[in-house]
């Protein structure tokens, strides 16, 4: 048998983002990977087919298990990832693991982080996370009072966009134009009619934290080095990790990767890292494509393709968002020969 | 949703929204909870129907907070929570009770403390309705048991805050919240709508917090040119916060009297077969349907069991309660809760009488053979 981590690496299996760990360098493969993995979230919970949350939360928290060599509390907010992780009487968590409340959640890690403070276990870290509800709504205030006092927690943003567990109803994150329960394809404006989905992760770079990341199930590899540089800085970090799904979204449970991508490559979903307030990386879009591929894997954005006509505003209105994301991020490398 | 007067298939939650749209309900806000979102979903359909506004909030406080602003606004409003959406709404509940806004709160009950079972029913939150927010407070709690009565029981809901000015909280457990029953619904046009004491005369005169005859000042229409001054500080006549402790005691008495004087018109009950019986049984929601059978069957075998359902589950309706279980050597209390009304009862009932409680704090329900069999129990002793 061929040793295969000593075959080179092309230009063309790098450079995409299906080329397999086995063709990487030992230092470069996931956490995933390697047999020695801790496994935070073991199999045996009950998230649905395709679930992005279970793939975000698995590669996230076994990658600060890695960082933090198993000394690891994490504290975990109501959603789905609390309840299908921990069906009576099983639980997935290979970890200390805290539910708190719903909107509670930073507050208790804070706790959490001050009490190994005080018993001097600086080795003992602490992760905080939750959904986009309990993030952006519920928690929000909790959330930014960790931040301002720059607590000892990297609270981890599981974002899909809805309140999943309850049965999809809109949450700040929502989108415009997407139908939840509580907001309904009908009407003269269907769809989620409130703002653009409230930015966290810039109202996260306001609070001048020592580190602000976005990530996506789409590019794990980012993923798991956002989590593991975030473990290595002590104070607030915060990181906002989109996640399709496939049950809120109507996409189909084998399309995760794919519909998560087109929000990367369309611009909606830009992934960066900012460290205290200042933007200092940026994931290029390698191939831009148009939100109009991104919206039609999703039957919440149905209404926008109906057969008695497209609702071009709408679409255009969340192409616009796109480009404006391309444009204040800089999405796209500009000089290019063309 | 289909046209009144006529047979139909509805839910618990469903039928709380439409009971509120007929009532005039014109504002709701509301977070996702289990097991009340279905309130918030319907809501979401059918206000916009009717020129209403629904607005999904940030969380369970912001969703009171709005409430009470659309009732101070004029509007007919209301939202729907469980368990831990009902604790975090308690300050605002204070506030409502205390500066006199009218607002209905709908509490799907499911088991508890904390996130606790959120898709199993209790009754555990029955001391909490009358006594969640802090302070001394006025506050009216109803307790359906089927659709057809969540649907009647939100008419009356918005009716009694609306006339009142006193927070009206709707409870009932999950299986009721999403039991699906046949239902005939009256036409809207036959509902009639409350409609609040506007102040009317010379603004310069106006007090917001007037003692009038039947304790309810009456409330400045927003839009009318009157000065009104509200706050969650205890106030004057006047609306302007006080200290003085005459004025304090006047107006925390006039508050609680309100619903003194009012007494005959909150309270409501239904009562089967009280008048000769020996045991009397005394439930709530679901816990009173196991409880209705279990006496019928009782009836059957010869036992003298009557049922007193309190519809008003606070204030009490203490008058009707003591002339039903006159005759009365037991009271049986079925609730899901490890013994909350059965307090309310040991405090009504007479020397003689003895309480007896039926619970179940397991996230079942409580079936009518254990309730007859308690009864049989009493009856051999």
């Amino acid at each position: 048998m061929t040793d295969q981590t000593s075959q080179p690496v092309k230009f063309y299996q790098t450079g995409t983002h299906t080329v397999g760990n086995r063709l990487l360098d030992d230092a470069k493969r996931t956490v995933q990977s390697s047999m020695d993995r801790s496994n935070a979230i073991t199999s045996g919970h009950r998230a649905c087919q395709g679930c992005g949350e279970a793939l975000g939360a698995r590669y996230a928290l076994d990658a600060a298990m890695r960082a933090t060599e198993g000394q690891l509390v994490a504290v975990n907010a109501t959603g789905c990832l609390e309840v299908f992780t921990t069906p009576y009487p099983e639980t997935s968590w290979q970890l200390p693991w805290l539910h708190s409340l719903f909107g509670n959640a930073p507050a208790v890690a804070t706790g959490v982080a001050a009490a190994l403070r005080v018993k001097g276990r600086k080795d003992v870290k602490v992760v905080a996370q939750g959904g986009d509800g309990g993030t952006t709504d519920i928690g929000f205030g909790c959330l930014s009072g960790m931040f301002e006092r720059n607590d000892d927690v990297l609270y981890i943003c599981y974002d899909n966009e809805a309140y999943m567990n309850t049965g999809v109803q809109r949450s700040s994150a929502t989108p415009p134009a997407a139908r939840t329960a509580t907001t309904q394809a009908i009407g003269d404006a269907p769809g989620n009619v409130f703002g653009t989905g409230k930015n966290l992760p810039l109202i996260a770079m306001a609070h001048n934290i020592p580190y602000v990341a976005t990530a996506s199930v789409a590019d794990l590899h980012d993923l798991e080095a956002k989590v593991t540089k975030a473990m290595a800085i002590s104070g607030s970090r915060y990181i906002h990790i989109m996640v399709p799904c496939p049950l809120g979204w109507g996409s189909a449970s084998d399309a995760t990767i794919s519909v998560a991508r087109l929000a990367v490559e369309s611009g909606l979903f830009p992934l960066f890292e900012a460290e205290n307030g200042t933007l200092t990386k940026v994931n290029k879009i390698r191939r831009l494509v148009q939100v109009e591929g991104y919206l039609k894997m999703q039957k919440r954005f149905a209404h926008l393709f109906a057969k008695d006509g497209k609702d071009q505003d709408s679409i255009d209105a969340i192409q616009a968002m796109a480009n404006h994301n391309i444009e204040r991020f800089g999405l796209i490398d500009v000089d290019t020969t063309s | 949703m289909r046209a009144t007067g006529q047979l139909q298939n509805l839910q618990g939650n469903h039928a709380c929204a439409m009971g509120a749209i007929a009532a005039g309900c014109r504002f709701f806000a509301g977070y996702p909870i289990t097991p009340s979102s279905e309130i918030a979903e319907k809501m979401s359909l059918e206000l916009p129907k009717v020129d209403g506004i629904f607005i999904q909030m940030e969380d369970e406080i912001a969703s009171m907070g709005a409430i009470l602003g659309a009732s101070m606004g004029g509007s007919k409003a209301m939202t729907a929570t469980s368990g831990p959406g009902f604790s975090l709404k308690q300050e605002n509940l204070g506030y409502a009770a205390g500066a006199e806004i009218p607002c209905v709160v709908v509490n799907v009950m499911r088991g508890g403390p904390s996130t606790g079972l959120p898709t199993r029913p209790a009754q555990g939150d029955i001391m909490q309705a009358r006594w969640g927010t802090h302070g001394d407070h006025g506050v009216i709690v109803l307790a359906p048991c089927s659709v057809k009565e969540i649907y009647q029981e939100m008419i009356r809901a918005f009716w009694l805050t609306e006339t009142l000015r006193v927070p009206v909280v709707v409870i009932y457990d999950e299986v009721i919240g999403h039991l699906v029953e046949t239902v005939e619904l009256p036409s809207p046009q036959s509902i009639e709508q409350a409609e609040r004491k506007w102040a009317s005369g010379p603004s310069a005169e106006f007090l917001p917090y007037q003692k009038t005859k039947d304790m309810v000042p009456a409330m400045a229409r927003p839009g009318d040119g009157y000065r009104a001054h509200t706050t969650g500080l205890t106030t004057s006549e006047s609306g302007f916060p006080t200290q003085d402790p005459g004025q304090v005691e006047a107006m925390v008495t006039r508050r609680l009297g309100k619903l003194e004087h009012h007494a005959a018109d909150i309270a409501s009950y239904e009562e089967i077969d009280c008048k000769d019986a020996k045991i009397i049984l005394v439930t709530v929601g679901i816990s009173a349907r196991a409880a209705a059978r279990a006496q019928q069957q009782a009836r059957d075998k010869g036992l003298k069991v009557g049922l007193f359902r309190p519809i008003t589950l606070w204030p009490f309706p203490v008058v009707a309660f003591r002339a039903a279980s006159k005759k009365a050597t037991h009271i049986i209390v079925p609730e899901m809760n490890a013994g909350q009304l059965i307090l309310e009862i040991e405090r009504l009932m007479s020397a003689k009488q003895t309480a007896v409680g039926i619970n179940r704090i397991d996230g079942e329900v409580i079936d009518p053979v254990a309730i007859l069999e308690k009864i049989e129990e009493i009856s051999r002793a």
